[in-house]
């Protein structure tokens, strides 16, 4: 399958991007691994009518812990989340969800920047950024600005990406105190995107008390979600298995999926009840 | 058109090519190397996997432009004047093919596998090619493969090729 012709450039730093953005108007997209965009254009489910491949573009891949923050460059990819010391030892999460994002040769090329701009419910880091409270940092001409996550998504592939603007970071608040965070998705076969996927992080104090819950979705709602609900019944709690059964009830009520080939509604619904209830146990055991 | 010129098994290649070119249409059509072969054309296979500056990659989901300046290795690059590669001659001994459509990919996709994990448990083998489907084999014979690849690279003791019935 061959995709519809389009024109391609490779700048070489992020301001001959922003200026290629805008001489190209809105049909042109940016490339970053290529492994939604690519696949979209040779179905011919988009075509843009020009490329701008950051991949040249120094300076946009990078895990570190700075000012408070655990800082990932856009265009970090998936094997590099999975291969860090950092990610392994106190952001789990990470390791979890990209052990199950499609296979080894995609997350080769995949970006966590591409996977979150992407704006697709299916994607798995989406639910993840939610749960661990992110922030998405979205540069252009006119500068850098920063936005929440939990204003980033904004429908079906449309997100707070401006035309002529470029997601160059992620930013999440440094693991502290008694922290954990746990990631699991159901999927048929190795790369299929999740049926259901629950994304949990936790924090408690000395005493065992929840002081901190996010708890993220995925692929059971038109925009990745986050279980506000959830949440709330967990923090203040001892998370006692009651208090976790309730949460894990709360996100299985409040999601929508849709009954579709990976399963009708019910069968997810109960998937995120369980998945729920496992992953605070899973966040809790790291937190301790 | 752009022009694209990268080393592919060690020779230099130039090619001019309209951006949407794929990259493994690059190297089957323009420079006649048709051991990297196209299977489900929609990522999912890894019939196409070839190694990209060392890294596996699904080369009907990369455009031949974005290979410009790379260095390529495909399956016609495995063996050397020596003989054959310690994973082709591992799915040799251990039939770990049948048809064969499927074998570059595994094979090149080993070979990252081994390059990162010298070592690896049957789990991380197994997980390791589970971007590259067999129609064939079953895989069992892919992984007694990969195995005994990895003694033979670390000068190990060579685990039997007996077939094994399950
Ligand atoms: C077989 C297969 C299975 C997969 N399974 C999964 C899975 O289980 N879970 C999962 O989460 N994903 C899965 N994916 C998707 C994969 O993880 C993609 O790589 C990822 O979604 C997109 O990242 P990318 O870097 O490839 O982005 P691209 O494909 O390059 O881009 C995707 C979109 O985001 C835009 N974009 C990219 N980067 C930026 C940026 N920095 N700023 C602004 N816009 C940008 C592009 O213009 C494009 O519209 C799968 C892919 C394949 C091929
Ligand atoms: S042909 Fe490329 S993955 Fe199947
Ligand atoms: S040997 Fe036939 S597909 Fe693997």
């Amino acid at each position: 399958m061959i995709a519809e012709p389009f024109g391609y450039s490779s700048p070489q730093s992020l301001d001959e991007a922003y200026a290629l953005l805008h001489e190209h108007g809105d049909d042109a997209k940016i490339l970053a691994g290529g492994h939604s965009l690519i696949p979209m254009m040779k179905l011919r489910f988009a075509a843009p009518t020009h490329l701008i491949d950051i991949n040249k573009i120094p300076g946009l891949s990078y895990i570190k812990e700075e000012d408070g923050f655990l800082k990932i460059g856009a265009m970090t990819r998936e094997v590099d989340l999975e291969e860090s010391d950092i990610i392994s030892s106190r952001y789990q999460i990470f390791t979890d969800a990209s052990k199950l994002i499609a296979d080894p040769q995609v997350r080769n090329f995949g970006t966590i920047g591409g996977n979150i701009a992407h704006g697709d419910a299916a994607n798995d880091h989406p639910a993840v950024m939610m749960a661990l409270d992110a922030e998405v940092e979205i540069s252009g001409q006119d500068g850098k600005r920063s936005v929440s996550i939990n204003e980033f998504f904004h429908g079906f592939y449309t997100t707070a990406v401006q035309h002529g603007e470029i997601l160059t970071e992620i930013r999440i608040p440094a693991a502290s105190g008694h922290f954990g965070s746990a990631y699991h998705k159901a999927e048929r076969k190795v790369g299929d995107y999740a049926t259901a996927g629950v994304a949990v992080v936790i924090r408690v104090d000395d005493g065992g008390i929840c002081t901190k819950a996010g708890i993220g979705l995925t692929n059971v709602n038109a925009v990745p979600m986050r279980a506000i609900r959830s949440e709330e019944a967990l923090v203040g709690s001892m998370l006692s298995a009651g208090d976790i059964a309730k949460a894990a009830q709360y996100a299985a009520e409040d999601c929508n999926p849709s009954s579709d080939l990976r399963g009708d509604e019910d069968y997810k619904r109960h998937l995120v009840s369980v998945i729920t209830k496992r992953m605070i146990n899973r966040a809790l055991e790291r937190a301790k | 058109m752009k022009t694209v010129t990268l080393k592919i098994n060690g020779t230099e290649h130039t090619a001019e090519v309209s951006p949407r070119t794929l990259l493994v249409h690059l190297i089957r059509e323009n420079f006649s190397m048709t051991g990297t072969h196209i299977g489900c054309d929609t990522s999912s296979c890894g019939a196409c996997t070839i190694l990209i500056d060392g890294k596996s990659a699904k080369s009907c989901t990369i455009l031949a432009v974005q290979a410009d300046g790379t260095e390529i290795i495909t399956v016609e690059g495995l063996a050397t004047a020596e003989g054959l590669h310690p994973i082709q001659e591992g799915f040799h001994l251990n039939h770990a093919l049948h048809c064969g459509f499927c074998t570059a990919g595994v094979m090149l996709r080993a070979v990252e596998l081994l390059e990162k994990n010298p070592n690896p448990t049957e789990e991380e083998i197994r997980w390791g090619i589970s971007g590259n489907l067999c129609r064939c084999t079953g895989y069992n014979n892919i992984v007694k493969a990969i195995q005994w690849a990895s003694a033979k690279m670390q000068g190990k003791e060579l685990p039997s090729t007996e077939p094994v019935f399950v």
